[in-house]
């Protein structure tokens, strides 16, 4: 387990061991380099910080530039510590804590989606109820034949976990999902 | 070759070719290293000139940590060269050694052809993956014509910020090809931005704290060695202006001067009783270049409880890692000590006289003699061989290695520095071994030092074979051997926690270390009487050749003052108080999780 979650008892984070860990989005530029992402991740796993999420490609080609974007858990201390680690890797550029602008910025979290293809099998009732959920999640039937189908959905995440549950005794066979993807609101940029 | 490329230095090379070529424009004059199959092209152009001297050791690790004592006792970065699959895997050791002492430390390593990448080649190994964890970054090269440019950037990343290890592994194809030379640029890459300058603001009311300051203590580091001569100087005109008491920690030794009067000696797991109950009871504390490392903090929620805390360090994840500050200013030691004492000079006048009472409460502490042993007349004590073999070297040239355990604590109480870049021991880590290759670095930086490993008997036939090397380059460091047939701080730990049942910490076949000396062509010293000793190191000091000094010390003597883990800083076992049922029980159930 995260050793970073259970710290120390120091006196100096009597006020902050309060603090519950909680859900962050980190939005990390880099230089898209080889082995750029396994630094990224080794951090994580070599100092025990955890990972829900990982999104990440390049977005500026000319430069070269990749955003990864990481949904992590931890105590606002402990946030703090994975935002200096990750800013000592020499290809990163900068770090963002998505989710702490978000809240200076007076919303209540950054714009968050993921999408993901989730495929049902069957006939009859199941498949005619599995198209009309479909439909009303705004999913859409991306490949299809007479015993199953393909659907993309796109949203929030807890909108993907509700989909993917609901289809679960309506034949669902396997789900891939990308991760959350994450901008904050207003003109600004990270 | 047209005119433009003569006056930028660019200029079409080999790969191996431009390795030389790199390292001459990187100031580089001495290189350690092991040849193999994947680095023979750069061992060729080694051959063929006379610029970079190369030492050939002999195991790659011993590479690495002659590296860092030529580092650590220059400033300069270290460099280090060595073959593929097991000379790579050889150094890791040395590079997480470098990482955690933040070491500037260059390390290339040869790679089988880019062709044979992946396909489980003869003496492959995935040297950029293993050593991603223990470098402050690592480069493979799979074009020569990025390989001029990734090297000096190497050296760029390795000695600036927080110095570190990096590593730059060439595949054997890269070092044939030829392709174009690009001298050193000054422009870094725009994503490696150390920051150097102190905020004033932060620094402002850091002065303020200071001078509002009661019982106020400086606790300084290994960065100040780190930040070069300059940081040491400041440090010292700080201590001078403030009158206030200043400790350090074991990286950090010799920035101030041992025989200064505001010094209370090392803090920490096994530092001096004033230091640890000057940090447990002051109200602010200058924190400048160190990390409140484990063995420094104690139990970390009985951590100095009623102090304001500065801390300087250049590297941001530092700050607030395991102790909350107050007043975070994150710089270059030297140039924030620099601004320190401009605005304590031009505001902050210091009240000494505030302090009187505060430096009464330490001399009564500094009474308490925690460094105190029982002199004998018939075996030699090992904290009387370090305070005579001080005594005997203090007025010399000379720079002191360690390898790791009691001796290594021993030698960092009863030592003397009085000059930064004088200390080269392993904190971070605790590599057994370190010592005697470290001393071998530092001596070839400084072929007339005096250079002394004090060594311990176990530890020192970790890389007993760098003797050889040590002979081969007439480098005469002195293995100062304190031989008590056990690993001594293992012994120790049994002691504490298990029930005093030494498993496998006694060597029963201890090599003859005069013959050994000997054998490898150095010379052998033995001495067992408290009497003969200042002869015995007198003769090492004379003989200009490597010694092996096996000094037999009390077998089953144990390194006080100590603060038990999980204990705090108020809560030491003083020399005098360790009775066996003390020391037994000097660790409770929590304490013995711990490291």
């Amino acid at each position: 387990m995260n050793a970073q979650l259970q710290p120390t008892g120091s006196a100096y984070f009597i006020e902050r061991e309060t603090a519950k860990p909680e859900a962050h989005t980190l939005s990390v530029l880099v230089d898209n380099e080889p082995g750029v992402l396994a630094r990224v991740i080794g951090l994580f796993s070599g100092r025990g910080y955890n990972i829900d999420s990982l999104t990440v490609s390049e977005t500026e080609h000319e430069k070269h530039l990749s955003r990864i974007t990481i949904v992590t858990r931890g105590t606002p201390q402990v946030m703090e510590q994975i935002k200096h680690q990750l800013e000592r890797i020499v290809p990163v550029h900068r770090v963002v804590d998505m989710t702490v602008v978000a809240r200076e910025r007076g919303h209540d979290r950054p714009l968050e989606r993921e999408l993901a293809l989730v495929k049902v099998a069957g006939t009859g009732d199941h498949r005619v109820e599995a198209l009309r959920l479909a439909d009303a999640f705004r999913a859409s039937v991306i490949d299809a034949n007479t015993e199953h189908f393909i659907f993309e959905i796109t949203g929030r995440v807890s909108k993907i976990e509700q989909f993917i549950a609901i289809m679960k005794p309506l034949g669902l066979i396997e789900v891939c999902r990308t991760g959350v993807a994450a901008l904050n609101r207003g003109p600004e940029g990270m | 070759m047209n005119k433009a490329n003569v006056e930028t230095g660019r200029r079409e090379m080999t790969g191996a070719e431009m390795v030389v070529q790199a390292l001459i424009d990187n100031g580089v004059e001495h290189i350690f290293g092991y040849p193999g199959g994947a680095v023979l092209p750069i061992y060729d152009e080694l051959f063929q000139q006379e610029q970079v001297q190369h030492i050939l050791v002999r195991h790659e690790q011993g590479a690495g940590h002659a590296a860092e004592g030529y580092a650590r006792s220059t400033g300069k970065a270290g460099v280090m060269l060595v073959t593929s699959g097991p000379g790579a895997t050889n150094a890791v050791t040395p590079l997480q050694d470098a990482l955690m002492d933040s070491i500037p430390l260059v390390c290339i390593t040869g790679q089988v052809p880019t062709s044979l990448i992946g396909s489980d080649a003869f003496q492959e190994c995935d040297t950029v993956g293993i050593t991603r964890p223990c470098t402050k970054h690592n480069w493979l090269v799979k074009d020569v014509n990025e390989l001029a440019g990734i090297l000096h950037e190497a050296f760029q990343v390795a000695t600036t910020g927080r110095p570190g290890p990096v590593v730059v592994d060439i595949p054997k194809d890269v070092q044939f090809s030829k392709g174009m030379y690009t001298p050193p640029q000054t422009a870094p890459r725009s994503s490696y931005r150390p920051k150097l300058q102190g905020d004033l603001e932060q620094i402002r009311a850091a002065v303020e704290l200071m001078a509002s300051a009661k019982r106020p203590v400086i606790y300084s580091g290994g960065g100040v060695i780190n930040s070069g001569p300059e940081a040491s100087h400041l440090l010292r005109e700080l201590v001078e202006l403030t009158g206030f008491p200043i400790t350090s920690t074991l990286m950090g030794l010799g920035a101030y001067p041992a025989s200064g009067p505001r010094w209370l000696g090392m803090l920490g797991m096994h530092g001096t009783y004033e230091a640890n109950m000057v940090m447990h009871d002051c109200d602010v504390m200058v924190c400048i270049g160190a990390r409140f490392d484990d063995r420094i903090t104690g139990r970390l929620n009985a951590f100095s409880p009623n102090s304001k805390k500065i801390h300087i360090d250049i590297d941001p994840s530092s700050i607030n890692k395991n102790v909350r500050t107050d007043v975070p200013i994150i710089g270059d030691v030297g140039r924030v000590l620099e601004d320190m004492v401009r605005l304590w000079r031009a505001g902050a006048k210091a009240d000494k006289a505030a302090l009187r009472p505060w430096w009464e409460q330490i001399e009564r502490w500094r009474a308490r003699d925690s460094l105190a042993y029982k002199p004998n007349d018939d075996v030699i004590m090992p904290q009387y061989a370090i305070q005579r073999l001080y005594e005997l070297t203090k007025d010399r040239d000379t720079y002191i290695t360690t390898e790791v355990g009691q001796h290594q604590m021993w030698a960092a109480q009863h030592y003397g520095f009085e000059k930064p870049n004088r200390w080269m021991t392993s904190g971070g880590l605790g590599t057994m071994g370190y010592g005697l290759p470290a001393a071998l670095g530092v001596q070839i930086a400084h072929p007339d030092a005096l250079v002394i490993d004090i060594a311990g008997d176990a530890s020192v036939q970790m890389t007993i074979q760098e003797m050889s090397c040590a002979v081969q380059y007439e480098a005469p460091i002195k293995i100062f051997i304190l031989n008590n047939q056990y690993m001594g701080m293992v012994r120790q730990w049994q002691q504490l926690l298990h029930g005093n049942r030494l498993s496998h910490s006694y060597t029963e076949a201890m090599p003859d270390f005069v013959k050994l000396a000997e054998a490898y062509g150095g010379h052998g010293i033995r001495c067992e009487k408290p009497g003969e000793l200042d002869d015995a190191i007198r003769e090492m000091i004379d003989v200009r050749k490597p010694v092996i000094f096996d000094c037999r010390v009390a077998n089953l003597a144990n390194c006080f003052p100590m603060i038990p883990s999980g204990k705090a800083h108020n809560e030491m076992l003083l020399p005098d108080e360790a009775t066996d049922e003390a020391v037994a029980n000097a660790i409770d159930a929590k304490g013995r999780m711990l490291v």
